[in-house]
Formats: structure tokens, sequence, C-alpha cells
């Protein structure tokens, strides 16, 4: 035995050999603890659509609810308000909704609702996620040729009524529609399709 | 009774020592290891970033004594730890001034670097794991900031963590994975405690011993950036121009530890939240997912990072770009050791094209600094009508310009250090 020469095949065989079967098994050790990581069933129970009461906001009043721990908007918009979307497209990056991740196909048209009085919306900024404050009424402290619409105070982004990024904001793209259908007249359910859009 | 006493001690180092190098080691770390007699000033900054360490870690295991990784028991837990724990307020404000007086310290050890070519080899390896350090101590800065759970705590992890959303494919699923949520959250909270506490601790300890026994192999460079090493006694092998570090330099750091404390005190007792630049106002409001503060900013030593952050403009509606640029902005100083070419190490003989660059660089990490903390229309807007910058926000454009000579430094590096005029080198250290 001792005298037998060494096989430095044999020897660079069993070392590759061990060598992968290590790293196989560190890597599926590997997908435990990285999957702990993500969201738990508890948080993925969290993210269940909420319903919302509408009946209550005044015309030219927004409240804010809460959905997967993010604020959502619901505005509803008077006359007035509602003809600021029209006019100054020019001056908004993506006035097409060509960016269709922002928003259901159901909420792709010149209101980006189902109800063009109604604007439903997640308040997180498409820039860093910050929550953007509602400048609703024209001019006042954005400036004269402000029309109303949102202002993100971190980095300065702009959006209209819509949640459409006006150009020259950090942001690149115009605030998330969330899924979103009404239950009835009065109640609106945010965090679901309904079951006829899908 | 005295002989006894010392006969006793020297029977047990001995007994030691043949079971742990004990002896061997105080040697070639301390009272053996030779140190070039002509560190000035600036030398004081390696020994004070390991007394911070120090300092945050004790302070840090008290701290977890009475903080609570809770999402609805943080905030609590910190006021209760100002105002109820006996000392807590003195051990809190310890370590918040520690993170900011560690980013100090780190900055001024690694200036040093710059302007005597201590990245240069046989040192490189030194400087790579001194990055490393680096890195890890924005880390752990970043993760310890959302344990208050305070508003400004709660919308900086938020907005840090949505920069990974805008890697391109991978973004948004890592970004959830970060945060173990749809926002941040308890779970995000929780993890970012393990982080803080362990993890990166962990890491940092090893790099430092690592950066250490880098150092201790190839030995200090100095003020002139010339190796000692070269001129040793013929007999003993000690470079000539080397002193023990023990008792030599370990005196002269007391001074500096003396004065690094006085400054730090004064800060813990007068001004421990140094006008929002340490602690901002907004994190003593519970963090609300609802609601951003009116202006975020983060805390200082991040600022210069941010504000290159703010100055690149999204390309292609996306953000990435902006990322990269930050992200580069920190790990490019890796690079430093393969980006100087000039044949001389220390300021002291370069020449005047690189100290211009150097200062150059200096100022725009300053304005840079300075603007990161500021809302970008801080300095108003320019004029409508003028010249192709017209209505656009004056610090913004002040930020791109600084942001370009800040990469230029290193870009053109390459270039500057051996065209520079270089003066002649001497053989042995001066005074």
């Amino acid at each position: 035995m001792a005298n037998q020469p060494v096989d430095r095949a044999k020897r660079r065989f069993l070392i590759a050999a061990t060598s992968a079967v290590g790293g196989v098994a560190v890597a599926a050790m590997a997908v435990p603890f990285v999957s702990s990581m993500l969201p738990s069933a508890r948080a993925r129970a969290a993210g269940a659509a909420v319903e919302v009461d509408i009946s209550k906001i005044e015309p030219g009043a927004m409240i804010t609810v809460e959905w997967r721990g993010k604020p959502v908007w619901i505005v509803n918009l008077t006359e007035s308000m509602s003809q600021t979307l029209s006019g100054q497209e020019d001056k908004l990056t993506d006035p097409n909704l060509d960016v269709t991740s922002q928003q259901p196909d159901y909420c792709k048209n010149a209101t980006r609702s189902i109800r063009p009085n109604l604007m439903v919306m997640e308040g997180i900024c498409t820039h860093l996620g910050c929550s953007p404050s509602p400048k609703l009424q024209p001019n006042g402290d954005m400036g004269d040729d402000w029309k109303g619409g949102f202002f993100c105070p971190c980095h300065g982004s702009k959006f209209d009524l819509a949640g459409r990024v006006f150009k020259g904001s950090p942001a690149p793209t115009n605030l998330v529609v969330p899924p979103h259908h009404y239950l009835s007249d009065a109640i609106l359910l945010v965090g679901e399709h309904s079951k006829e859009a899908v | 009774m005295k002989n006894k006493v010392e006969k006793c001690m020297a029977g047990v180092l001995t007994w030691v020592d043949q079971r742990f190098p004990l002896t061997a080691n105080i040697k070639a770390h301390l009272t053996e290891y030779y140190a070039p007699k002509n560190f000035n000033f600036w030398y004081f900054f390696g020994s004070l970033a390991l007394l911070v360490l120090v300092l945050q870690i004790v302070t840090g295991i008290f701290l977890t004594m009475h903080y609570k990784p809770d999402a609805a028991l943080a905030f609590g837990s910190v006021e209760y730890i100002m105002r109820d724990v006996s000392w807590g307020w003195l051990i809190r404000y310890m370590h918040s001034t520690g993170a900011s007086m560690f980013f100090v310290v780190v900055y001024l050890h690694m200036f040093r670097g710059l302007i005597y070519g201590s990245y240069r080899a046989p040192r490189e390896l030194i400087w790579l794991f001194g990055v490393g350090i680096f890195l890890v101590l924005m880390g752990e800065a970043f993760f310890g900031y959302l344990l208050p759970w305070g508003q400004m705590s709660y919308w900086g992890a938020q907005v840090i963590i949505n920069l990974f959303t805008s890697i391109p494919f991978i973004g948004p699923d890592v970004s959830e994975w970060l945060r173990g949520d749809y926002v941040v959250s308890d779970a995000t909270l929780n993890r970012f405690f393990a982080f803080h506490v362990i993890a990166l601790p962990l890491v940092l300890l090893g790099l430092v011993v690592a950066h250490l026994i880098a150092l201790h192999e190839v030995g200090s460079n100095n003020p002139d950036g010339i190796e000692i090493k070269a001129y040793k006694d013929p007999k003993t092998h000690i470079p000539l121009d080397g002193i023990p570090f023990h008792p030599y330099y370990t005196v002269k750091d007391i001074v500096g530890v003396t004065v690094f404390l006085m400054v730090f005190s004064a800060i813990i007792f007068f001004a421990p939240e140094m006008s929002g630049y340490f602690l901002e106002a907004n994190n003593f409001i519970p963090a609300d997912p609802l609601q951003t503060p009116a202006h975020i900013a983060p805390v200082w030593y991040f600022t210069p990072y941010y504000s290159i952050l703010r100055a690149v403009p999204p390309i292609f509606n996306s953000q990435f770009p902006g990322v990269a640029a930050m992200g580069l902005s920190v790990m490019i100083f890796a690079l430093l050791p393969w980006l100087d070419r000039s044949p001389v190490k220390s300021i002291r003989y370069r020449g005047s094209l690189y100290k211009k660059w150097l200062a150059l660089f200096v100022v725009s990490f300053i304005v840079l600094g300075y603007l990161g903390t500021k809302p970008s229309n801080v300095w108003g807007v320019f004029d409508a009508s003028t010249w192709i910058v017209g209505g656009a926000d004056r610090a913004t454009i002040v930020a791109r310009i600084f942001t370009l000579t800040y990469f230029l430094f290193f870009i053109l590096m390459p270039w500057y250090t051996k065209k520079d005029k270089t003066k002649p080198v001497p053989e042995r250290v001066t005074a």
C-alpha cells in the first residue's frame, strides 16, 4: 500500500468532486436562509385588499387609506380640478401613459381612473419612495403656474392631480394606480382587480 | 519580597508563553514593531478610530440591554433609555456622537492616506481592507439609524432601500427581499437590528484585524513617503529611522486620545444633537408610514454621496444612473493604488498639478457635503433667460459641476500624476 505511487489524477478528481458536492450543499443551505428574509406569510396576508367608504369624501377633498402599509390617496375632484387634467400635456413626462406598469389597463384613460372624478393612487413617489404632499389648490406656495397636484418634499418631484409626473422632476414615472374596483356606489375596494377586468 | 513576586510573575509568563505566543505577539506588534520616527499630527487618527470602535461596541452592548427591536416598542424604548435608565442618556449620546466622530476620524485617516500616498505599493491591501472597513462602517451607520424608529429613521431607510429598486430587472424583488415586507416595517427593523448588532460588527472586527496584520507585515508609511526598511542597522536589522511603537507612539497617541476625548465630551455634554447634524430633529417624531417629513436629508457623513445621487438626472426614465454614480463615488477609492502613477508618494515631493487637483477634490467633497444637507432649491433657480441652465435649480447645477470634478480627480489621476513635476525624494526621513 505505502509504496504505491501517488495517483494525482485520482486526487484531482476527489478534490473536484468534494468541492462540487460541498458547493451544492452550501448553495442548497443558502435557500432557506435567503428565503427567510422574504415577506413572511403574515406580511403577505396583511397585504389583503381594503374596503373604503367613499360616500363621505366632499368634492375637492382627499382621504388617505393604508394598503400594504402604503398610503393610498382617494381624491374627489371638483369640476374645476378636473379641467386641469387637460391642457398641460406638453409639460408631462408621460402624458399618454406609455409606462403601462404604473396603472392597470382599466385606468389607462384621460383621467387615469375608473370614475372620472375619483382619483385612486398610491401616495408613494416613484423616485425614492417618499410620500408627496398634496398641493391640491392652484398657485399658493407652489408658484403661479401651479394648477394643483402633488409635490414631493424629498427631491422636488411634481405631479398633477392624476398623479402624472411633470418634466424636470427626479421621479421617472407617474404615480402608481393600485388595483381597485367599486363594490357599490359608495364602497371602493383597494388592492384587487374586479373579476370582470381580469 | 519584591524579588519573590517578580520571580512568580516571570514564572507565570513563561508558563503562558510555552502555551500561547504572548510575549512574541507583544514584541511583534508593540515593543519591537518599528514605526518611522517622523509621524506627525495626521497619524493620530488610526489609533483614534480604534478607540471609537471600542467605544461603539461597549456603548452598543449596554444599549441592547434596554432597546427593543420592535416597531411598536422601539421608539418608546429609546425614550425610556433617555429618561428612565440610569445614565442611559449618556450611553446613548456616546453611541450617537460616536457614530459621527467615527466618520470624522475615518475621513481624516483616509485623507492622511491620500496626501502621503499610504495606499501605494506595497500597501495596496492595507488600503483595500480600509475601503472594506469604510463600506461596512457606512452599512453600520445606515442600519443603526433605523433603530430609533423616528421619522428620519423610517424615511431614510425607505429612500435608501428604494435605491435598489432602480437596479434593472431584479431591483424591485431585491428591495422587497431586503425589507421583508412591501414597505419598511417591523420585519425590516428586526433584521436591521440583527445586521447592526452582530453581522456587520463581526465583519468589521475581521477587517480591522486584517488591516493591522497587513500594516504590520509591510510597515507604516510616513510623511516623506519613503521606506524606512531600506536603511537598517547592519547588526540589529532594526530600521535606522524606526522607533518601537511602544512606548514611543503609545505615549504620543495618548496625547491624541486626551484631546479627542475633550472634543468628544464637549459634544456629548453641550451639543449632542449638533443642531440636527448628528441627530436630526425629525427623528424625535415616531415613524409614520403615511407621512413624509417636509425635508429629508441623510446624516452629514453621507451627504456628499447623496448630493451625487441627486445631481445625476434620470436617463431613459430610469433612476439607475444616479444610483450607480453614488455607488461608484464610494467604490472608486479602492482603485487609488492603481490610478496614481507618480514616482513619489508624499505630497511633500509632488508638484503643483497634483496639489491643485487634490484641492479641487477637497472643495468638491465639502461643497457636495454641504448641498446634501439642503433641499435642492436652497439657492433658488436660474433666471429663465439664462443660457442653457435657465429655469434649473442653482444648487443642482453646482452639484453637477462638483460631481464632475469629484470624479475627474480619480479619472484623470493616471495622467496628471505622471505629468506632474516632482521634487527629489530624500534617502532618509526628514524631521
